[in-house]
């Protein structure tokens, strides 16, 4: 069940992404060229994600536990320390010289374009550059 | 530079579908819909983290994948999308956003809307940060060096 709904969840955030455009490269581009021809489009994107999304967490929190797990897995961490910073601003950095976040990019992997493909693979080196292959190494973090 | 025009209706759209999925994944399997994570949660095998993630990370993963195809049909034609830096630019940016958000511990989904909807102190630092680091170099690649 738990998979289902997963495939669920993540084909609705599919649709979302693919609709208001967020797989597009040149549409992540031009919002973040503030400079530029400036396309507000991702505030907009943004905004009425959070209010879905806060408003959605509100109710389903308040309940005891999620319908097919035994608890809510939320993160601990409340420090802003350095890593969180220093993750951050290489991540935006790289997510303006790309035009592209994981989300988008891997769901525009159907598409096609060998450029997505380009960077799907260096995601995951960069993935894998940060929390290496070592099979017996403690937790290196949740999902965020 | 390519010109995309402002499309506030399928932006409030498509923002509310994320919105909406955020939700469901929390009200049903108690999860943050962050997709640098759920990523991580397919590749913890590698890492000697035991496959507890595998099969929902991958099931979301591949709902993802289908949803353009999908939207596609739907349409009656495949969705456009075009990239307007250089490959190089691409490959670069790809390494800077796996390994920033394993550092990060999260991406534009999960510390932008999860975080933020959970009013986390964290994910706002976090999304001021990428943002910013994001503009400026947008401002340098585009305005100052003229791709």
């Amino acid at each position: 069940m738990r998979a289902l709904s997963a495939l669920i969840a993540g084909l609705i955030f599919g649709l979302g992404l693919t609709i208001s455009g967020m797989i597009n490269p040149a549409k992540i581009i031009a919002f973040l060229d503030v400079a530029g021809g400036w396309d507000p489009s991702l505030l907009v994107v943004m905004a009425s994600a959070l209010a879905v999304s806060f408003a959605g967490y509100r109710v389903a929190l308040a309940r005891e536990k999620p319908l097919f797990e035994q608890r809510f897995q939320l993160p601990g961490k409340t420090a802003i320390d350095r890593p969180l910073l220093v993750g951050s601003a290489l991540f935006g950095a790289g997510w303006g010289l790309s035009g592209l976040c994981p989300g988008p990019a891997i769901t525009a992997a159907a598409l096609g374009d060998h450029e997505i493909y380009v960077f799907l693979a260096a995601l995951l080196g960069g993935m894998l550059l940060k929390d290496g292959l070592r099979p017996g190494a403690p937790a290196a973090g949740r999902p965020a | 530079m390519e010109i995309t025009s402002f499309t506030p209706l399928s932006a409030a759209i498509g923002g509310a579908l994320i919105g909406l999925a955020a939700v469901l994944l929390m009200a049903l399997n108690g999860r943050i819909a962050g997709i640098s994570g759920i990523l991580a949660g397919i590749m913890a095998p590698l890492r000697g983290e035991g496959r507890a993630d595998f099969s929902w990370c991958l099931a979301f993963i591949g709902g993802l994948v289908l949803a353009p195809l999908l939207a596609g049909l739907f349409r009656g034609e495949a969705i456009q999308i075009s990239t307007p830096h250089p490959l190089w630019m691409m490959a670069l940016g790809g390494v800077l956003v796996g390994y920033g958000t394993r550092l990060g511990s999260g991406c534009t989904s999960g510390h932008g809307v999860c975080g933020i909807a959970r009013l986390s102190k964290r994910s706002l630092a976090a999304t001021a940060m990428f943002m910013t680091t994001a503009i400026v170099t947008v401002f340098i690649v585009n305005q100052l060096l003229g791709f």
